[in-house]
């Protein structure tokens, strides 16, 4: 039950990407020549052991960073062309990130974390809260609305993260060692959420793991080794 | 919109760190209300001066050795004398009165009580020249101004401490070593410019010179003209005489002044506006450091928030709006300062003003001034971390730790 825009251009398209960073002598080569393409609705998991240019992948693909030769297309946008702010935007409208660390603001409500995407985007107060206790809700986190995140627990704040990112109905789902922090039975509630959450509402993920486990949930894995893809996985 | 958002945000961020921002705005708030203070003490005293020069009056000239006006320090100069006072008022045409005075500080005395005061020798017509009146009892009459008889007439500060509620005429006190009768008793004037204007006991001139103070001498004459139109003829005049008395010669200057009331009012409003200008210094480098200290914290503040930033660019905020959240929280710090300046200010010019005796002038331009210049520190003083802020990069700064 794919979306029907699987059917047309891929949503995400890295063809012949590099990454290098620093010059001469010293320049590290993070990517040699990344070639991708990911289409609406898919769940895809990206591991590779420690500096293989999975995170410099990420980075790119979340508009954080720029690649450094080779195309990034967006749903056919050119994102190597876009300036800083016009990044800001494509992430503001289109990308939902969820990080290992959860980054929640601290000393702040859970639901006020979960709108602050929203007042970016200028909705209105009371617009706002609505939209952010639905995420919530989606989540599973109806009742908690009003605790810091320090009052929760890691998988409770993950979830409180994945609702930030989801409340403003993105595109895609970045996330980036989503279970790295929680213990196995809390890491399989959080797959079981984003898994959900791709299933029933076409939202396409790409997920950077170490897990093989984890990594199982996707439809499919793409190793990384070096700077290049390896090799690319069903599970 | 993103602006009353980045002003909760702002206020969010100064509350949680409640104590460190009112450290933080303590320059801003001490520049401002300085500012705020000086100007207001300033603008009560020039009044309160301009006012009791008019009282006054314009047809009033205060002759005294030495020199008030001119600048420089103040030189040694002999005394007037009664023969002084005698030529003036036969020489110089166009006078109404001629009032020496002779004052000295004693102490008085009454039964077990005892109060220091000034003594002044007068004549006749010195109750018009400074508008004093009589609440009880008399003024001096010609026998006793000319024999130099031990009467007096007591200010208000020196009855109360002396009689209390008690009736003072007809009494005798002690001024030194001269018993003296009580014939009369001043109307109260009050306090003015930190001043008891009715801490004084007056006698006849005579009896000043004879009983208290021993000699013939004159430490001041206040002459009315006629026609104010005239002042400055009769001013000249007085200068001449006074000159050729004095045996001045052409190239020296005078050593005794003459001045008329615009002459004081002017000199003392230049005091006050030297003063006022030291003190407005003084807060606008209070109000730098202010500035200073709230770009030091800001800066601290994004150091701290390093991650936050990170996470709002990676959530889609753009530069602008970091750099909006950020200035708005420099200059919602600096006008919590202000305003906080400007309500310390004004109580302190109320307190100071009240203590003074002058009126509490408020000039509602300098309170807006005062509140513009205060959100300008903070615009011009948050700029630097904001842009530091709004240019961090979103990988590095969701990294930091």
């Amino acid at each position: 039950m794919m979306d029907a825009g699987a059917d047309g251009a891929p949503l995400i398209d890295l063809a012949g990407v590099t990454k290098v960073f620093g010059i001469g002598d010293i320049a590290v080569h993070a990517l040699q020549g990344i070639d991708l393409q990911i289409r609406r609705g898919e769940f895809v998991a990206i591991m590779g052991p420690s500096g293989s240019g999975k995170s410099t992948a990420m980075n790119i693909l979340g508009c954080l960073d720029q690649p450094s030769g080779g195309h990034y297309r967006f749903d056919g946008v050119e994102v190597g062309a876009l300036n800083r702010d016009q990044r800001a935007l494509l992430r503001r409208h289109f990308l939902g990130f969820v990080f290992q660390g959860y980054n929640l603001l601290s000393r702040t409500t859970a639901v006020e974390n979960v709108e602050l995407p929203l007042i970016y985007q200028g909705y209105a107060r009371a617009e706002r809260r609505a939209e952010a206790l639905s995420a919530l809700q989606r989540v599973g986190l109806a009742g908690r609305e009003l605790h810091d995140p320090s009052e929760l627990s890691g998988g409770q704040q993950q979830r409180v993260a994945i609702a930030r990112a989801i409340v403003t109905q993105p595109e895609v789902l970045l996330a980036d060692e989503p279970t790295g922090n929680l213990d196995t039975a809390r890491g399989r509630e959080i797959m079981d959420l984003i898994t959900t959450l791709n299933r029933d509402e076409g939202l396409t993920v790409v997920m950077v793991t170490h897990d093989t486990d984890m990594a199982g949930y996707a439809h499919r894995i793409v190793r990384f080794r070096d700077g290049q893809i390896e090799r690319v996985d069903a599970p | 919109m993103m602006l009353i958002e980045a002003s909760r945000l702002a206020m969010q961020a100064i509350v949680r760190n409640a104590f460190r921002s009112i450290l933080t705005v303590l320059g801003v708030v001490i520049g401002v209300a300085a500012v705020i203070a000086m100007v207001a003490i300033g603008q009560g005293t020039t009044a309160e001066v301009t006012s009791q020069v008019s009282e006054l009056g314009s047809d009033l000239l205060l002759i005294e050795p030495g020199s008030i006006v001119h600048s420089g320090p103040p030189r040694p100069a002999a005394p007037f004398s009664d023969r002084d006072v005698d030529a003036i008022r036969r020489q110089i045409t166009g006078l109404d009165t001629v009032s020496p005075l002779v004052a000295r500080s004693a102490t008085l005395i009454f039964g077990n009580r005892n109060w220091v005061s000034t003594v002044q020798g007068v004549e006749a017509p010195y109750l018009d020249v400074v508008n004093y009146s009589l609440a009880a009892g008399r003024f001096f009459q010609d026998g006793e101004l000319r024999s130099g008889l031990p009467v007096c007439v007591l200010g208000a500060t020196p009855k109360t401490e002396l009689f209390g509620n008690g009736d003072p005429i007809g009494a005798s006190i002690r001024i030194r070593q001269m018993s003296c009768r009580v014939i009369g008793v001043l109307e109260a004037k009050g306090a003015s410019l930190g001043q008891d204007r009715d801490d004084l006991v007056l006698t006849p001139l005579r009896t000043m010179q004879r009983r208290i103070a021993g000699s013939q001498d004159v430490d001041m004459i206040f002459a009315t003209v006629r026609d104010p139109a005239a002042i400055a003829r009769v001013q000249a005049d007085i200068e001449a005489l006074l000159r050729e008395r004095r045996r001045i010669g052409p190239q020296e200057e005078d050593d005794f002044d003459v001045a008329d009331m615009k002459e004081i009012a002017t000199m003392l409003g230049d005091i006050t506006t030297i003063l006022t200008g030291l003190l407005a210094a003084l807060a606008a480098i209070s109000l730098l450091v202010g500035g200073i200290g709230i770009m030091n914290i800001m800066l601290v503040s994004v150091t701290e928030r390093t991650r936050e930033i990170g996470i709002r660019l990676a959530i889609g905020a753009t530069s602008a709006q970091v750099l909006l959240q950020f200035l708005v929280e420099a200059v919602a710090l600096s006008v919590i300062g202000g305003v906080i300046g400007i309500a310390l200010g004004l109580g302190l010019a109320w307190g100071v003003t009240d203590w003074l005796g002058v009126p509490m002038v408020v000039d509602p331009r300098i309170i807006v001034l005062a509140f513009l210049f205060s959100a300008a520190v903070g615009v011009v003083f948050g700029f630097v971390p904001a842009r530091r802020a709004a240019r961090l990069d979103p990988i590095e700064a969701l990294r930091h730790e």
